[in-house]
């Protein structure tokens, strides 16, 4: 199993977000989480990730049989763990393309790794921007600097292209796009797929799962887990609304 | 603890001895302005908090040693120099030990043919008629008492008359290395550049510590950009933590010249620079840049103002401070729009990014403006590194240190990139690595 969440429960300036998830991701799956606005997806990817300001009140995560909990938001990444931000962040002065050569080196040199020099780094990125229809241009501008929606998102892919990691979460990275850009990141999300790594999509609409066909949807509501199923329930979703999990909720919880 | 005016006593009172040591200097028509100015001094007192212009800079600790004249330069190895040379650049060197003009480490050879470049103590004996007309105008003594101590002791510094026309594409690096051995040092350095009609010059006026001692530099440079002249300045200060450094730089820009300045200042236990510039004529364009980096106990003060006292030119201002420790900062941006000066685009940021929960930042832009269609816009922040970028990086791979240091590169770096140089540039890299890598 690469990832194994128990009873997990966050909370963030005193308030509970996350009430107790319970979810285990094997390699080669891909798992879409939906909910409404509210429901705690986001602060499942960002805790996932290691953002501090979440407080992890209770509950164990396991990445490869490690505890994830301990570790360091860079010393998940190293191990892995790839977030594609729901609002990428904006870091003037700083470029794309130094950013990943260090990102890069940093988990060569964690696995024990040689680490890239300039050329073979820019030959590497090359291929991967392909993937993504990125613009050369983009690589040298600041990271997400002026970038369009559509570019901001297509730049987290291509970070994730570059990064190769076991398991990606993608926070809503859906949202806002056209369709072109949407099916660009569809696109490379399914090359990326391998039956050695794992995806968790978080969404809000169920358009992306026509581009991406997950194995297993998961609805969250009110910090939990309250139904999961395939594919199908995505579309049960989106034909009745988040409502009839509501009444159903009721019943579960 | 001397009392302040002991300390005013104490600078007077080695101007004697100091006279006895020109050695037949004392006929120049330059020390009857040294004369004029140990009187100013001695009329004027030291600033203190009460002071508008010093409202957040207490200087009690300069006050508290008496330093003595450097009366003469030790003895340094070539090594020593190359430290602080920039890696690889093709330029000119002067260089200064305790205030004193160094021939045998200097290298000004190669292009004395295409100006005048020489010691301003050898400018003053030879009655160069560009000290007559220059020297002591821009930088007021009458008023102001650390000039009025430059003036009066004033001994040595950089001499540069670039003739009309001539094009000086090689950097010129002056450099400035003190030290104190058993008396705390005082040196003045006192620099005069005159750049005339069409000329172009790149000045480097930089200022390094040999070891950690304590003195006390009191700099003043005069800069003269004559019509259509353009004059490059950087200043670099890396000098040791314990030391004094007050400063004042005075340009005068006539009609269509073009004035850059960069200064880059790892602080020292007081550091204040008044950067002033004056546009005298039309169509003149000048660039203020700084940044600071200071930590510990340290404090740096940046002055400046910028007289639009014409109409159609263009300032433009960017001063970055980043603040460790329990260090304190002050920026004080002056712009003042004569009544005439119609057109005027005058543009101010200060940005500063405090690292600790100690350190602090006083910051104040200010801006008279007495014309009525001009533009002139400010801004001032002071800050966190931003955490949201931290945790990007960090959900990168990218460490902690690894992160912050790229975050504090970054906001350096819109400073950094407008030096012209890359050596220098490189250089300033290096500083900024080795600051933040301890």
């Amino acid at each position: 199993m690469l990832l194994e969440i128990k009873d997990l429960h966050a909370s963030i300036e005193g308030k509970e977000i996350l009430k107790g998830i319970n979810l285990s991701v094997n390699e080669g799956e891909i798992h879409a989480i939906m909910g409404p606005n509210g429901s705690g997806k986001s602060t499942l990817a960002q805790v996932l990730a290691g953002r501090e300001e979440y407080i992890v009140t209770k509950g164990e995560v396991f990445f490869k049989g490690k505890n994830l909990l301990t570790l360091a938001p860079e010393d998940r990444a190293r191990e892995g763990i790839f977030l594609a931000f729901q609002y990428p962040v904006e870091i003037p002065g700083v470029s794309n393309t130094n950013m990943l050569k260090t990102a890069v080196n940093e988990i060569r040199k964690y696995r024990g790794e040689e680490e890239y020099d300039a050329m073979e780094f820019l030959q590497m990125i090359k291929s991967k921007m392909k993937l993504v229809e990125l613009e050369q241009a983009l690589l040298s501008r600041a990271v997400n600097e002026g970038y369009s929606g559509g570019e901001k998102k297509r730049n987290e892919i291509f970070q994730m292209a570059v990064l190769e990691p076991k398991l990606a979460i993608l926070d809503e990275t859906d949202s806002g796009l056209d369709i072109d850009a949407l099916r660009i990141v569809a696109n490379g999300v399914n090359m990326l797929k391998s039956p050695d790594n794992a995806t968790i999509l978080v969404t809000h609409y169920q358009r992306l799962l026509n581009y991406i066909v997950p194995d297993f949807v998961h609805v969250l509501y009110k910090g939990r887990i309250v139904k999961s199923g395939g594919k199908e329930l995505a579309l049960e979703l989106e034909e009745k609304g988040y409502d009839f999990i509501k009444d159903d909720s009721g019943v579960l919880v | 603890m001397i009392q302040t005016n002991e300390i005013n006593k104490w600078y007077i009172s080695l101007f004697d001895e100091f006279e006895r040591n020109l050695n037949g200097g004392t006929k120049s028509p330059v020390h009857q302005l040294r004369k004029k100015a140990i009187n100013d001094f001695s009329q004027l007192s030291f600033p203190t908090n009460k002071d508008e212009e010093w409202r957040f800079t207490n200087i009690s600790p300069l006050l508290k040693y008496k330093f003595n004249p450097a009366l003469n330069a030790p003895f340094i190895e070539k090594e020593e120099v190359d430290r602080f040379r920039f890696n690889g650049m093709k330029c000119s060197l002067m260089v200064f030990v305790n205030g004193f003009f160094s021939e045998e480490l200097s290298e000004i050879e190669s292009i004395k043919d295409k100006l005048t470049i020489k010691s301003i103590s050898t400018a003053i004996k030879e009655n160069n008629p560009q000290i007559q007309k220059h020297f002591n105008k821009y930088a007021d003594s009458s008023t102001q008492i650390f000039t009025a101590l430059s003036t009066a002791y004033i001994i040595d510094g950089a001499f540069i008359h670039v003739p009309e026309g001539i094009i000086i594409e090689e950097p010129i690096h002056i450099l400035f290395l003190s030290s104190s051995k058993d008396d705390k040092i005082l040196s003045h350095p006192r620099n005069l550049i005159i750049a005339e009609k069409n000329s172009q010059v790149l000045i480097i006026e930089h200022y390094a510590g040999l070891d950690n001692s304590i003195y006390f530099t009191n700099a003043v440079t005069e800069i003269s950009v004559g019509e259509n002249a353009v004059v490059h300045h950087t200043k670099i200060q890396e000098e040791s933590k314990s030391s004094f450094h007050i400063a004042r730089m005075e340009t005068v820009q006539e009609r269509n010249s073009c004035f850059t300045s960069n200064m880059i200042s790892l602080g020292g236990e007081i550091t204040r620079n008044d950067f002033n510039t004056r546009f005298n004529g039309t169509g003149g364009e000048s660039e203020l840049n700084g940044l600071f980096l200071i930590d510990d106990q340290q404090l740096f003060d940046a002055h400046t103002l910028i007289d639009h006292a014409s109409p159609h030119c263009n300032s433009h201002e960017l001063y970055r401070g980043i603040l460790d420790g329990k260090s304190r900062g002050v920026f004080n941006g002056k712009i003042i729009v004569r009544k005439d000066a119609q057109k005027t685009n005058a543009f101010q940021e200060n940005n500063n990014i405090i690292l600790s929960n100690e350190a602090l930042v006083n910051t104040k832009p200010q801006l008279e403006i007495f014309a009525d269609d001009v533009k002139c816009s400010h801004g001032a922040t002071v800050g966190q590194l931003d955490n949201e970028a931290l945790f990007y990086l960090k959900s990168r791979g990218i460490g902690e240190e690894k992160s912050r240091d790229i975050l504090i590169h970054a906001f350096a770096s819109d400073v950094v990139r407008r030096i012209k140089i890359d050596k220098i540039k490189d250089h300033i890299e290096n500083i900024l690595t080795e600051k933040f890598n301890n």
